[in-house]
Parts: C-alpha cells; structure tokens; sequence
C-alpha cells in the first residue's frame, strides 16, 4: 500500500512539472509569473520526487499503475521500484535546489528579450520528461520520455540563441541525441523482438543468445553512453551544457546525465539480466579513458562552465568504471563483490548531482554578479560574495574526493571494489583493474588540481577586471539552492554507512546480493566486507579533527601573540604585487599542460601585437573532434553528395525507385 | 583495555607532533657533517617552531580569511594522518578509524588548502607554488596508491595494523614489496619536498615548490605550516620504516612494549634520516620538468609492483 502512495507521489510530480510548464505560457502577459508560480512549482515537483524516491526506498517493493493513454494495443505502464526511487531521489533533490534558486535567477532574464515562457516552460516538460523515463515500464513510453527530455533540453540549450555558438552547440546536442536515441532503439528492438513485446516484463524474460544479448549490450552502451557523454562521444556535452542558463546546466549535468546513466543500468543489470564479463571490461576501459581525459581537458579549460561540463565527463567516468566493476564482477559470479561496485557507482551518482549542481549554481551566482564566464577575468571573489564562496569551496573539496566530504566515499568504495580484483581467476582481468585504478587515482589528483585552480583564480587573490570588482552577494534565494546541496555533500560524506543502509536495497532486490557487512557495526564505521579488511569512520575523522584543531587553538591561546598585524605582501621583497601579477588559470595548467600535452592538439604562439607588444595565442583542441567527429562528418557527407544524384526532380525517376524497392521487399518477404 | 588503546593512541599522536622537528633536526645535522660543517643542534627546529609562535604574525592586506584558516586546517589533517600510522605499536583504535586510502586523503585534504593558501594573497610566487605542488601531486599521489594497494592486494586489506600484522607473520621476500618500497622512497622524496624534487633550504625564488606556498606566512601560521611539514616527513619515514621493517614494534599496550616500540621506530627514524641526508647531499636539484620523469618512475615502479603481485604472488 505505501508502495502505491509512493507511486502516487511520483505522479504527483510529474503533474506539478507539467503544471509549472502550462503555467509558463502566462509569462507572456506577465513576467513575475515565472518567478512567483513557475519555479516554486518546479520545486515542489521535486520535493515530491523526492519523497517519492525516499519512500520506495525506505519500503522496498514495487507498485505498477496503468496509464489511460499509450497505444492501442500496449497500454502505457508505469512502475516503480527502488532503482526508479533512488534515481527519482537524484532527480529530486536537484530540482529542489533549483527551484530555491531559480526564482532570483530567472529574474535576470526579466528585462532581456529572452522568452521566459520557453525557459520555465521547457524546464517543466525537461523534468516531466526525466520522471517519466525513470517510470516508464515499457519501451515505447521508455523512448517517448527520453524524446521529450532530449527535445526541450534541446530548446534550453538554444535558449539564447541569439549567439551563434548557443545555435551551433544546440544543433550539434539535437544531433547526438538522435544518434543515440537511434541506438537505444534498436538495443530495445533486439529485446522486443527475442521476448514478443514492448513491456520490460516481456524483455526481461527474452530468451537471448549470448550474441544477440553483446549487440543489445553495445547498442544500449553505444546510445546511453551518447547521452552520459562517454569518450569518444562526448564532444558535445562541453558545447551544450554551459550554453543553457546555469540553473538548466546545473540540471542537466547533475541530473540528466544520470537519467542516462539510469537507463544503462535498467538496461543492462535489469533487462539483460544475464551479464557477461567482456561487457565489464568494454565498460571499465571506456569509464577510465572518459575520466581521465575528461579530467584533463577540464584542467585546459579557462571558460568556468565549460571547465565544470568536462569535470562532467570525468565523473561520468568514475560512474562507469564502478558499472564495468560490478560487470566483470558479476559476471564471475561474485555477487557480493559485484554489488559493492555498484552501490560505490550509485553512491558516485547521487553524489556527482549534488556537488556539479552545487557548482553549476555557483557558476550561476558568478555570472550573475558578474557578467563573466572567463576564469582570466575573475579573483578575489570570497570576499565580494562569502556565501557563495564557501559553497563553492564546500562543492570543490567534494568534488575533489577529499575526506571528509561525500566524494571521498565513492571514490573510496570503488577503490576498496577494484582492490578486491585478487579474488578473480583470471590474470588478465586481475591485471586490468589495478591499471583502472590507477587512472582512477590520477584521475582524483588531476580533479584536486583543477579545483585548487578553479578556486584559487576565481575567488582567491585580486579582481582582474572591473566589473569582477563590483561583484555583489546574490539574493537569499539563490544562496539557500547552493546551501541545500553544500550541506547534503557534507552530510552524505558524514553519514555514509546511514546512507549506504538505505541504498543497499537495490542491489538487493536487482541483483539478488546486497552488503550485509557494510553496516553491521554501526553508524559509525563503513566496512564494506570487513571490519578486518578495510575500514572508515567518517564521523570520528571529522570529530578529532575538530579536537585537534581545538587543541592547535588552544595551544596558540596559550603561547602566542595573539596579534594580527595587517601589512603589504612580501612577495619576496619586489615591487608591491599588482593584479596582472597573479598566476592566471593557463599558467596553472602549463605544467600539466606540457606533461599530458599529446592527448590534446595545442597551438600555442607567441607573436607581437601591432604596437609592438609581446601576444600570446594558446589554442587547445579536443582530439576527439580530429579522430572521431571529423571522420565521421566527411563520411556522412561524401555519402549524402552521391545519394544527391538519385535526386533528380523528376517524378517519374522517383515513381520508379518507390517501385523498385516495393518490388525488392515483396521479393525479400517471398 | 578500551582506555588504555585510546591513551596508547593518544600517546602516539603526541608523540608525532613532538618528534617531527627532531628529525628535521637529525637531518640537518647529519647533512652538516657531511658538508664539513658544524652545524646547529639538533634542537634547532623545536627553537624556531618556539620563536615564531612566540611572534606577532603578519597578513597581507589583500588576504582572504582563508589564509588565517589555512594553517589550522593543514595542520590538523596531516597531524590526524600521521595518527592512523602505527608508530610504536600496532592495532592502535585510530588504526579503524582511518585505513590507507583515507590517509592519502587527508595528505590530500591538506595539500589541497595548503595550495590554495597560497594563491589567496595574489602574488605570482604563491601561485607559481600552487601550481607546481598540483604538479607533483598529481604524478606522486597515484603512485603512492599503487604502492600501497601492492601491501594491500598481498594483506587483502587496507588497514595499516593488517598490513603490518600481515609483514609480521608471514614475511617473505616478495618482488612485489621491493617495487613498492622503490616507489614509495621516490614518492615520499617528492612529496615531503626533498632534493631532487624540491629543496627545503632554498628561497632562490625561481626554483621553490613547497617554500612558494609558505611565502606570505609569519609568526604563528608559519609555524603551524612548518610543523605540518616537519610531521609529514616523520609520517612518510613511519610508513616505509613499519610497513617494510615492522621489527620491534609493540604488539601490545604494556609499557615496555610501548618503549621498545619507541625505540625501534626512533632507530629506524635515524638511519632514513642519514640516508635522505646523504642522498640530499650527493644529489643536485633537478629542473621542474625532470620531476615527471622522477615521478613516473616511481608510477611504473609501483604499477610493476602491483601487476607482479596480482600476476605472479597470488595464491602463493
């Protein structure tokens, strides 16, 4: 029964999210609308998602309900269980953030000639959308959904489309998207067509060879990994998602990415079911090689929200290699082990949506204040904003996978997953993971350093252009959004044995094998196989460190001059520092930058200007464009010019192939 | 028996922060000898840890409050990663609290505000620091992992105390741990800011890493950094000596194990501190750019380390 009241709640939100849509269009007469009714409304959607998610997970379970629409003969279904909770949990709790925010930031737009109907009317469907494909039980509403999401993201993205790279990045998004979507498709298509119908009951119970179930693998793995933005296909999430409004990026790199990562893993661990080892290894080469490139290139980047779009990519990453863990893992038949790779990805996902939302609304907070996206422009920004600065750090020490913040659990779960490798008979597979590990631990010091960067050259040292100097603290709306998920990474890096208690329940019930030992000796400690193998206690690490710093305190108290004496820098005795005297965000990066330079195609220059001052040109370029997008866009086009001449105009020539081919596939049926 | 552990936990934590400066000291000296100098006593660190608490501390007008924060924040994470390390006894209740992937985050933690700091006043050594800390770190911190997880892969566990049991009972000569202790001795080179990596005496401002970062600190929050310093290099000296030797530590709580604990580490202490000393005065510095090179050794050191163990030692 409370099933059922969760069920409802989720519906509950997807109704609110389409009311917030429907309600946009009075935006028209009155632009106040959007922020008075629109993004309250899109909140309380996720407030509802939210408990919706937290209840399923709380009761375990499942609740099904029919819908009075979908085709004749497939009636659209909906269910919910407690992989659709957790990721409705994910959904939720972003979209409440967003909806704390967005009412101060979409005032921005009030007096520009955007149109602020499409903005909180996409946003609603774009959340519709995401719900639904959480929910959806069968294949056709599954890809109905998934249009709607990737359609009115797509108008979000082109949303200022006044500038010619928005209209660029969002053609380019559109033009992804369909290729994936084409994938996911067929993946499906192979189901349906093994198990006689469009219902996930019917696929799940598919009997399929094992070649069949690879291609279904690789299409599904080929089309969400599109949309998760996996190398090498990851080219346009750096265009598409810091041209949306920071509130829509924070929800598309936070949410709608794990959306994807949702249907791979309803797809692959719940559909497939029976998985084989191979795909874990495809799985964890791709999650290593997006990670650590993703990680490089978003230490390259000087635009902050393209910086924070690539750290998207390194994430995603991380999430996979957890996935193609529990893959190889499973596939071996070590449920327990296979299990502990997939709460660490899970926990990776929650995770992930809170600190990038956190940091995209941050990024938000910037732009607004500031009118800046460039990191060479910013610094000195804690003092002019503290509130967003703390944030912003809080969101940097998570992200960066430090103790004792939530990104340090998963990276330290799917490490503790990938060191229990010695357990697998085979050789090559117990020498692959501590390769992936590796780059997952280089991986991590890339992410600090990029970071430290990102911190350092906007909020640290001094303003570097005027109107970073006039950079004022945004509204208390868009403070309270940041500090809802400042305080959720803290929480979840504090409690994460509390936190892996209530996930625990969907390996459980997809799986078939949970971590009973994860949380067998408290709240306190976090042994994922045992107390004797490995173990961390978030709460006592945060409480001596409070003591330690108090007996620091105290020890100053006692033995110092408790003076503070403000003075000009030092700087090692030259001339008083001045602004252009700071390390900029390239000259961060130019260390690594020429360490790991061969991944990317840099150009860099050093010429005169014409009145005969120095100039510096720096261009850096992902390889992906040169070795996949490229290639693939020449292909497509010599192919398109001679299709070109079937096209003649004439309408006996076309009347002529329709027949030819009627009379070619009347031929194949016979 | 509970309050005993902690007090022995305790104990060792204090222990930590008291012996770091004598170590810097030792070394020096030693380094002195070996330049044909004199030298200062080997109490001269605990002197100037005491003179600059004993100072007014100065901060630049442009510095945020990070700056005054960061000190105590790099202080109290490298002093509670050096307390997860067994020092002088084994199965200390810290040792749960924290294993090996925790101990390299709070390194981290601390490196992570100890760069920040030093881009917050806005002078370009700061920055030149900050960068070139990340550097290292990004180079060393995987290959300190590695290291560690060849120990652990062998121990099937992270705990440090399991590790240590593990070397105790069943000691062997494996290839594996030779790798890793290779490349952990070049990590910790790197990453306590050693030559040829970095040098710790110079202010030549072209050439620090570790020294840059500290540029704009005085009185109090210099010494917190120095001390930070002065403890990682005790904790990384810990970590081979315990891990590899782990002869004569203390197995229990009494106090004569305590002692012989005490005593056994401050041995083991002494003699890497003669062999840094020595290597820091054969060797020169080597250009920033050289440091990868350095650096990947030790990843491929560790990385050799590690698929050795999983290809070869398994089941053995």
């Amino acid at each position: 029964m409370t099933q059922h009241t969760a069920l409802l709640l989720a519906g509950l939100a997807v109704l609110l999210a389409l009311v917030s849509s429907v309600v946009s269009v009075a935006a028209i007469r009155v632009p106040r609308v959007l922020r008075l009714l629109v993004m309250p409304l899109f909140g309380l959607a996720g407030l509802a998602a939210l408990a919706a998610g937290l209840l399923i997970l709380e009761q375990g379970g499942v609740a099904t309900a029919t819908l009075p629409m979908g085709l004749p003969w497939l009636p659209s279904r909906v269910r919910l269980d407690v992989l659709s909770g957790f990721f409705l949990c994910v959904i939720g709790v972003v979209s409440v953030a967003v909806g704390l925010y967005g009412p101060a930031y979409v005032r921005g737009f009030e007096r520009g000639r955007d149109s602020l109907t499409a903005l909180g009317g996409f946003a609603g469907l774009f959340l519709a959308g995401m719900l639904l494909v959480v929910l959806a039980d069968d294949a056709f509403l599954f890809m109905v959904a998934w249009e709607v999401m990737s359609l009115s993201s797509y108008f979000l993205v082109a949303f200022q489309h006044e500038n010619a790279a928005n209209r660029r990045a969002a053609f380019l998004y559109l033009l992804m998207a369909h290729i994936g979507g084409l994938a996911i498709l067929l993946g499906y298509g192979v189901l349906a067509s093994f198990g006689g119908g469009f219902a996930f009951e019917a696929m799940r119970a598919a009997p399929l060879s094992p070649g069949w179930a690879s291609v279904a693998f690789a299409l599904a793995f080929v089309g969400f990994g599109m949309k998760a933005g996996l190398v090498p296909l990851h080219a346009w999430l750096p265009e598409a998602h810091p041209a949306a409004p920071s509130h829509i990026s924070a929800l598309m790199s936070g949410v709608m990415l794990k959306v994807a990562v949702y249907g791979f893993i309803r797809f692959v661990f719940d559909l497939l079911g029976d998985v084989h080892w191979q795909w874990g290894v495809a799985v964890l080469v791709i999650g290593g090689i997006s990670a650590l490139t993703g990680v490089l290139a978003a230490l390259m980047q000087t635009d902050l929200k393209r910086l924070l779009a690539y750290s998207s990519v390194e994430n995603l990453g991380i999430i996979f290699i957890g996935l193609g863990l529990a893959l190889v893992f499973l596939g071996t038949g070590h449920a327990l082990l296979g299990a502990l790779a997939f709460v660490a990805a899970l926990y990776h996902v929650l995770n992930h949506a809170l600190f990038k939302g956190l940091l995209f609304l941050g990024a938000g907070a910037i732009v607004q204040s500031t009118h800046e996206y460039n990191l060479e422009q910013m610094g000195g920004l804690l003092r002019r904003m503290p509130w967003t600065g703390l944030f912003f750090l809080l969101g940097c020490i998570s992200i960066a996978a430090l103790p004792p913040f939530n990104g340090f659990v998963s990276e330290w779960l799917t490490f503790q997953a990938a060191l229990q490798a010695w357990q697998l008979e085979s050789g090559v597979l117990r020498s692959l993971i501590p390769i992936v590990s590796a780059v997952l631990a280089l991986t991590g010091a890339l992410v600090a350093a990029t970071f430290v960067k990102v911190y350092g050259v906007a909020f640290l040292g001094q303003a570097r252009s005027r109107h970073v100097r006039r950079a004022r603290q945004v509204p208390l709306g868009m403070r309270a959004g940041q500090g809802w998920l400042a305080s959720l990474c803290l929480l979840l890096g504090v409690l994460p044995t509390t936190v892996i208690g209530v996930i625990d329940v969907i390996p459980r019930e997809l799986l078939g094998a949970g971590l009973p030992q994860a949380a067998a000796h408290g709240w306190l400690w976090l042994t994922p196989v045992s107390p004797a193998t490995a173990s961390y206690s978030a709460p006592l690490v945060i409480v001596l460190l409070a003591v330690f710093a108090g007996a620091a305190l105290w020890g100053m108290r006692r033995s110092a001059v408790r003076r503070v004496r403000r003075c000009d820098a030092w700087d090692c005795g030259f001339a008083p520092p001045t602004v252009r005297m700071q390390y900029t965000a390239t000259a961060f990066a130019q260390p690594i930058r020429q360490v790991f330079g061969l991944l990317f195609h840099i150009e860099e220059s050093v010429g005169q200007r014409e009145d005969g001052a120095p100039r510096y040109q720096l261009s850096i370029a992902d390889r992906a464009w040169s070795l996949f997008y490229m290639p693939v866009a020449r292909a497509v086009e010599s192919a398109s010019r001679r299709v070109v001449r079937l096209q003649s105009g004439n309408v006996r020539v076309y009347l002529g192939w329709t027949l030819a081919t009627l009379v070619l596939l009347l031929w194949i049926i016979s | 028996m509970n309050a005993i552990a902690w007090g022995a936990a305790l104990l060792q934590a204090l222990l930590y922060a008291a012996l770091a400066p004598l170590l810097v000291g030792w070394i020096r000296k030693v380094k002195a000898r070996l330049q044909n100098r004199r030298g200062a006593t080997v109490f001269q660190p605990y002197r100037d840890l005491r003179k600059l608490l004993l100072k007014e501390a100065r901060v630049a007008h442009t510095a945020s409050p990070l700056f005054r924060a960061a000190p105590y924040i790099v202080f109290v994470s490298t002093w509670l990663a050096a307390s997860t390390v067994p020092l002088i006894a084994v199965n200390l209740p810290t040792a749960a609290i924290a294993d090996i992937i925790v101990l390299v985050g709070l390194l981290a933690l601390a490196r992570f505000f100890l760069a920040l700091a030093g881009m917050d006043v806005g002078t370009a050594f700061g920055g030149m620091g900050a960068s070139r800390e990340m550097l290292v770190a990004a180079l060393a911190e995987p290959a300190m992992l590695m290291a560690v997880f060849t120990l652990a892969m062998s121990a099937h566990s992270t705990n440090l105390a399991s590790v240590i049991d593990y070397q105790l009972g069943d000691f062997a000569l494996r290839p594996s741990f030779l790798f890793a202790l290779g490349g952990l001795i070049l990590v910790a080179i790197a990453e306590t800011g050693r030559i040829p990596v970095d040098n710790p005496a110079t202010h030549l401002e072209l050439t620090m890493i570790h020294e840059a970062m500290l540029l704009e600190y005085s009185g109090r929050h210099l010494a917190l950094m120095e001390w930070a310093a002065q403890i990682k290099l005790v904790l990384y000296g810990t970590l081979i000596a315990n891990i590899f030797f782990p002869w004569g530590i203390g197995l229990d709580f009494a106090p004569a194990a305590l002692a012989t604990g005490l005593a056994a580490v401050v041995l083991k202490l002494f003699t890497l501190g003669a062999a840094l000393a020595i290597g820091e005065t054969v060797l020169a510095k080597m250009r920033l750019f050289r440091a990868p090179a350095f650096l990947n050794l030790a990843l491929l050191l560790a990385l050799l380390g590690l698929l050795s163990q999983v290809i070869l030692e398994v089941g053995a």
